[in-house]
């Protein structure tokens, strides 16, 4: 398929994963406010712009609301939801003619459906609307698109950013002021699964290497690294005698291997500095599958004639 | 629905129905309305649709109008003007047209097409000799070498079925008499097809009904006819090969049309900067490393595919492309200097190059036209500016077209001093009355203009032309001018199918259609002008004059 194609499949996945993920902490916060009368709002919310974003400066004073206008509505972000969903759609506008047709549809309908909920408030509404359609995207490629490559890119992406999230996610709950781990597993989706999967008896401990280093929970670290290392060996299979020709592979392997066969107590007790690796994993992974896959020429620009 | 209903109410109170319905104070104009006759009946071919509409209550065409918006935007079916997607408004009402008529415009536009690429094939691949139809006195050679499309890079150059118009849009009026003629031909770009497909789904959606009791023929084989030519067209030796779309982008505004063609043929759809030239050949770059390209459904001008010949600032193009195809390892489609067939000027010697090619009549005739480069005709045409429709002959986009019985005393003398100064450039035309065709609007229908582009695929061994066509009609009262970018919507349009034609349900056609339901946009040519645009001159806002002017574009 062609590179250029190619680069717009894998960020249609990373954005509409990005927007579900970012749905869910924004939720979470939501919830945790009106739930829990012992939150300060000030901090909680600082700490998701701040701790899990990454943004420098961060007034002390945010709010629930700041946070909904930064991370929720704007499309000029492309890690807010609506910034999101507005890359995911143009990336989709490039590749209209590989994505099925149903896909496109549901990612240009979501779009326009989405100004539609107003921009008042991040209510539950939006929230919950964001992440069904994500599941509903994820849901139609899979069954619209043939398993090819085009739509191993999109599955690619979407492993990729998982990990990110969720690594960026679990190194705030190992930090002493960081949120509670039942916070941080619902951020991520996980408080059910992890509570059918411990029968109910969650500890710290648990809940980090649950969100870390489970191998069957899809939305864990060491998962979503697998699922897109396998996604890369789909892509190239190769029987290299001694190392990796795809330096995209060889990275995320080389992580993921790190983790998994560690001491699970070594991993957990330096848990936010391995987290930084894994998010420097995915980092210098996406870029060498950028220069394997997406070199294209040179972005050109339109002469002043055809415009 | 209620629909049933309505209509047994309807039929209870019919005179009632007559004066408030969606007919009341339809009044055709002098052009010839293609529904109503003069007497006020319904014609044939739109019986079952006036009835229909006759007993509708306006509030549910008007619902039924929404949907068909909605359904547009949902889809993504949109032309990119002045930055913004818009959708293409789809009016409601569909335009007939009856079996016998549509005989005579498959055969004459197929006939037309026919003439068009001998009369190329005469000029491009006779290097070192003048064309035949100069020699023999039917056409001047200034004209052809003075037409600012005629590219001696292509001089010479056979392509490798002898096809150089794969796809041709010849767009077609309906006169006073309700006879169809030609208003111009479209052998470089032409687009709208996509809305062909787009409409019709939409309407099949829609107005399930209508579906049931005519006999429509179907449109969805387009895709597989340009398919087919495009394959027929490849290079020798290339028994499979590999074609591409290529597109100026997604900013382009008939991008849709190439998104959905590419997809409906299964074919990929590329910039140029997918493409390179190596070795001659031209390859895309994939992810799987570079491969080889045979065949390129170009919707980019002329002006734009190779920086090295052409247009040294395009960055759309393929840079080395043109040596490429001169050394026949890759065909593009449609060839390169076809415009000079466009030509207004070569217009309006296409009847004589029919008789003098193909050795028969026309079968669709032009609108009379004055050729201001001819002495006697640039004197009537000054002498009666005033009620003459002027073009410019390589225009596109409808630009520089003056409406004489529109213009101000300024414009004509203007327009008469650039008629003096430069009479190659221009040709003219008395103003013509488009056919009208009720419209939704406000509520209510009324007549408004329409025109017709139907399309032509050429695969080599024969012409097709798609039973149907792009329907544009001028939205706001008396306008003459048929254009996207000013209020204009385009019609499904429907062909009937003759008492003894078999209306083809291909099974395989059909599986095609599914797998791409939806359709989308339009005009393509070149980079992003107006989308369909046919006249986007701001001369011609409202004009009332009808004038033998809508497409364009390409």
């Amino acid at each position: 398929m062609l590179s250029r194609i190619a680069d717009s499949l894998f960020w249609i996945g990373r954005y509409i994963e990005r927007a579900d993920g970012t749905a869910r902490m924004v939720d979470t916060l939501r919830l945790s406010l009106i739930e829990d009368p012992a939150q300060n709002e000030n901090y909680t919310s600082s700490m998701l712009l701040g701790g899990i974003m990454g943004y420098d400066e961060i007034n002390p004073e945010v709010g629930y609301e700041e946070v909904a206008r930064q991370l929720v509505f704007d499309a000029a972000n492309p890690s807010a939801i609506s910034g999101s969903w507005l890359a995911a759609r143009e990336n989709a506008r490039r590749a209209r003619e590989t994505l099925s047709t149903e896909l496109w549809e549901v990612i240009n309908t979501s779009w326009h459906r989405w100004n539609g909920l107003g921009t008042k408030a991040a209510t539950q509404q939006h929230l919950g609307w964001v992440r069904e359609r994500s599941a509903l995207v994820a849901g139609i490629a899979d069954v619209t698109m043939s398993h090819d490559d085009a739509w191993n890119f999109i599955c690619l992406g979407r492993s990729l950013e998982r990990a990110d999230m969720t690594a960026r996610i679990v190194a705030t709950g190992a930090l002493d002021w960081g949120p509670s781990w039942g916070v941080v597993l619902s951020s991520c989706g996980a408080q059910q699964a992890m509570l059918r999967t411990m029968r109910g008896v969650i500890t710290d401990r648990s809940a980090a290497a649950f969100l870390s280093l489970d191998r069957r929970f899809p939305r864990s670290v060491l998962a979503s690294l697998e699922d897109a290392e396998r996604r890369l060996m789909t892509l190239a299979p190769d029987n290299d005698r001694v190392g990796f020709s795809d330096e995209g592979r060889r990275i995320l392997g080389e992580m993921r291997s790190r983790l998994e066969y560690n001491d699970p107590d070594h991993v957990l007790a330096d848990l936010p500095n391995q987290m930084r690796q894994v998010q420097d994993a995915v980092t210098a992974a996406s870029e060498a599958i950028g220069d394997r896959y997406f070199k294209s020429a040179p972005v050109q620009e339109w002469t002043g004639e055809i415009l | 629905m209620s629909q049933a209903q309505r209509q047994s109410q309807g039929s209870a109170g019919q005179s009632q129905s007559q004066s408030q319905g969606l007919f009341s104070g339809y009044a055709a104009g002098e052009a010839w309305d293609e529904m109503m006759s003069e007497e006020g009946q319904p014609r044939a071919p739109f019986k079952p649709i006036h009835h229909t509409l006759r007993e509708m209550d306006p509030e549910s065409l008007k619902e039924r109008a929404d949907a068909l918006a909605s359904m547009f935007l949902d889809q993504g079916v949109t032309f990119d003007h002045a930055g913004e997607e818009r959708p293409f408004p789809l009016d409601a009402v569909p335009r007939v047209i009856d079996a016998d008529a549509w005989a005579d415009v498959e055969r004459g536009v197929a006939q037309r097409v026919d003439a068009l690429e001998h009369f190329l094939d005469d000029i491009y691949s006779r290097q070192g000799s003048m064309p035949r139809a100069v020699d023999d006195g039917i056409i001047p050679w200034r004209l052809i070498a003075t037409s600012s499309h005629f590219h001696r890079a292509v001089a010479g150059l056979r392509p490798a079925n002898g096809v150089r118009a794969h796809v041709s849009g010849i767009d077609l009026i309906r006169d006073e008499n309700g006879d169809f003629r030609v208003l111009e031909d479209n052998v470089r770009v032409p687009s709208g097809v996509s809305y062909v497909i787009a409409n019709r789904r939409a309407m099949a959606n829609v107005f399930p009904e209508a579906f049931a009791t005519m006999r429509i023929r179907p449109v969805h084989e387009y895709p597989r006819m340009l398919l087919r030519a495009l394959r027929a067209a490849a290079p020798e030796g290339r028994t499979d090969p590999t074609v591409v779309v290529l597109t100026p982008g997604v900013y382009n505004s008939a991008y849709f049309e190439h998104t959905l063609l590419a997809r409906m043929m299964g074919v990929e759809l590329v910039e140029g900067r997918d493409l390179v030239v190596r070795n001659g050949e031209v390859k895309m770059r994939t992810t799987h490393g570079e491969e080889r390209v045979d065949v390129i459904y170009r919707r980019i001008d002329d002006d734009f595919l190779d920086p090295v010949h052409f247009r040294r600032d395009s960055m759309l193009g393929v840079t080395g492309l043109i040596s490429a195809l001169r050394a026949g390892r890759v065909t593009l489609a449609n060839a390169i200097g076809n415009g000079v067939a466009d030509d207004k000027l070569v217009y309006s010697y296409l009847p004589d190059l029919i008789r003098y090619y193909l050795e028969e009549d026309p079968i669709l005739p032009n609108v009379d036209t004055y050729r201001c480069n001819e002495p006697e005709h640039l004197q009537t045409v000054l002498d009666r500016l005033d009620e003459m429709v002027v073009k410019p002959v390589d225009g596109s986009g409808g630009k520089g077209l003056v409406i004489g019985p529109k213009a101000t005393g300024q414009e004509l003398d203007e327009l008469r001093a650039n008629l003096e100064r430069d009479p190659r450039g221009w040709i003219a035309q008395p103003v013509v009355q488009l056919s009208t065709v009720p419209t939704l609007i406000d509520g209510k229908l009324r007549p408004r203009h329409v025109d017709l582009r139907p399309f032509a695929v050429n695969d080599g061994d024969k012409v097709e032309v798609v039973p149907g066509g792009l329907t544009r009609v001028a939205l706001p009262e008396g306008q003459l001018v048929v254009n996207s970018s000013q209020g204009g919507g385009s019609k499904d349009t429907w062909v009937l199918a003759g008492r003894n034609v078999r209306v083809p349900s291909n099974e395989a056609a059909e599986m095609i259609l599914l797998s791409s339901q939806r359709p989308h946009s339009s005009d393509d040519d070149a980079p992003p002008t107006e989308p369909l645009d046919s006249e986007p001159s701001p001369t011609q806002t409202s004009p009332p004059q009808a004038v033998p002017t809508t497409g364009e574009e390409s």
